[in-house]
């Protein structure tokens, strides 16, 4: 589990993030969304420790990550794994290196242990036999899930998905959804996905929090987001008349169902 | 204003190359690094390195053939000339200078390219100590190979002098042999292999430093770049005459 503590984040004059508190749960997916500028990806890289906070705290488990040194922090990071937003492949390595990378960095293990955990990386992200590859030769989907292989390569106990489906057509981030998702359950690690993307929060939103201005604006579940009458949120969410239309049938539709269940 | 600007660029140019001396996570990574380095930095660099040592010994023996003509200076101090100039000033300097733009922008693009790209983000989440793994190997390799550079350009240098001087007729073979070996100072060597060790830090250090902390944007990594070798011929010269200064 990771925990937010009163979160604070000023760059200059400007507070990106003011006094953010939430907990982001084990075997689950946790969503941070909220529009562009609302302060989303700087609350990221507050909790995968890329930048520190002006003030506040960010707890691994029972571990605040800030208060530790530079020896103790890199121990914790050798339990994260992240996914970037444009994947942030090695374009001079093969798929194969970029996924051995960290393997080759940290561990001990021979050559054949390496390749096989590569092997292994990439049909968990069904995309066998592309070892030799470089990332400029694969389409932007599957460099995501190399990112991702990559990214679960050191068996992680945390998870970090920054836009994961930005740049992908709907069938593609729908993939990659439902791999995150299974890899987060499978493993039962802490995944946190910085997304604005509303097919990612109505399938696989376990624990969302909605960031606006810099606090959290509302949180839920993906079954809350439709009951909800939080403004921001049907705002966010429901931005299109049309997308109102769908929401508007479909509490109409669970209303009827609810009806019914209640004369039976 | 500006001496703040300079003491917070300075003081983040040292954590930047503190943090690298850190004990490297994997030595044969680091290794590994070091000698693709080499290779780039050294086989890379040999073409345009003879190239401009060729015609830094022929204008030098040219040069000093005119200013001599016709005073009472023997014919042969143009082979010492050459010899002392290159080894001294031209081979460690106007190669270095010249370095400093090809390896130098080309560090500043790379590290910077993968800053605004988000692969030093990607390192440092892993665990990798970056500025360890990115920036040191580069420096290391550049103090490895650029002394031998300097080393083969004050010799094409000396052979460029030769190739101007005395097939054009400025002067005879043995005068200019002569003038090669005549009033040798081992210590000038020395001072050449100090310089080129001095640059090559400089060279590679300044524009990693401006690499690494690039911002957003085509436009600042460009910045960078320029930053990386304006900064570093700068320095390359002020260090130079500091060395002049320190040891003759």
């Amino acid at each position: 589990m990771i925990r937010a503590e009163n979160l604070f984040k000023t760059f200059d004059d400007h507070e990106v993030i003011r006094g953010i508190s939430s907990e982001f749960l084990k075997g689950k997916t946790n969503l941070i969304i909220g529009r562009s500028g609302a302060g989303k990806t700087v609350l990221l890289k507050l909790l995968v420790g890329l930048i520190s906070p002006t003030s506040g705290s960010v707890w691994y488990d029972n571990v605040d990550f800030f208060s530790l040194d530079k020896k103790q922090k890199r121990a914790i990071r050798m339990k994260v794994g992240m996914l970037f937003q444009a994947s942030a492949l090695f374009d001079s390595m093969t798929v194969e290196e970029n996924i051995r990378f960290p393997l080759d960095m940290f561990t001990n293990m021979t050559k054949k242990e390496k390749l096989s955990r590569v092997d292994y990386c990439l049909e968990r992200v069904n995309l066998p036999g592309i070892n030799r590859k470089y990332p400029s030769e694969i389409s932007g989907g599957m460099q995501k899930r190399v990112g991702i292989a990559r990214a679960i390569v050191m068996q992680p106990e945390y998870l970090f998905c920054d836009e994961p489906n930005s740049g992908l057509d709907p069938k593609t981030a729908i993939v990659i959804d439902e791999l995150i998702k299974s890899i987060t359950v499978e493993n039962n690690i802490t995944t946190i996905i910085n997304t604005h993307d509303m097919n990612s929060v109505m399938e696989i939103g376990d624990n969302i929090i909605l960031i606006h201005e810099g606090v959290i604006a509302w949180r839920g579940d993906k079954a809350e987001v439709l009951r909800s009458d939080n403004q921001i949120l049907q705002n966010f969410i429901f931005a299109s008349p049309f997308l109102q239309h769908l929401r508007e049938a479909a509490l109409e539709r669970q209303n009827e169902l609810t009806l019914r269940m209640d004369k039976k | 204003m500006l001496f703040s600007r300079f003491l917070y660029h300075f003081g983040r140019y040292l954590t930047m190359m503190g943090t690298g001396l850190a004990r490297p996570e994997k030595g044969y990574m680091y290794y590994k690094e070091t000698m693709r380095q080499m290779n780039d930095i050294g086989i890379g660099s040999l073409i345009i390195v003879g190239l401009i040592s060729i015609f830094i010994g022929a204008v030098t023996a040219v040069q000093f053939a005119y200013q001599l003509d016709g005073t009472l200076v023997p014919q042969y101090y143009i082979g010492y000339i050459v010899r002392d100039s290159t080894i001294i000033e031209l081979a460690p300097t106007i190669t270095c200078l010249v370095l400093a733009g090809k390896v130098g922008s080309n560090i500043a693009a790379e590290i910077g390219g993968m800053r605004q790209k988000e692969h030093i983000d990607a390192m440092e989440i892993m665990g990798v100590n970056t500025s360890g793994y990115l920036v040191m190997p580069k420096v290391v390799a550049s103090i490895v190979v650029i002394p031998m550079l300097v080393a083969l350009a004050a010799f094409i240098s000396i052979i460029g002098g030769y190739a101007a001087s005395v097939p054009t007729g400025l002067l005879s073979h043995v005068e200019f042999v002569q003038g090669v070996r005549s009033f040798f100072v081992e210590r000038n060597i020395m001072l050449m292999f100090i310089k080129s060790v001095v640059f090559a830090f400089i060279l590679t250090s300044v524009p990693a430093y401006q690499g690494y902390f690039v911002k957003s944007g085509s436009i600042e990594l460009g910045r960078a770049s320029t930053n990386a070798v304006v900064l570093s011929d700068i320095l390359i010269l002020l260090s130079d005459y500091v060395i002049a200064v320190l040891f003759t």
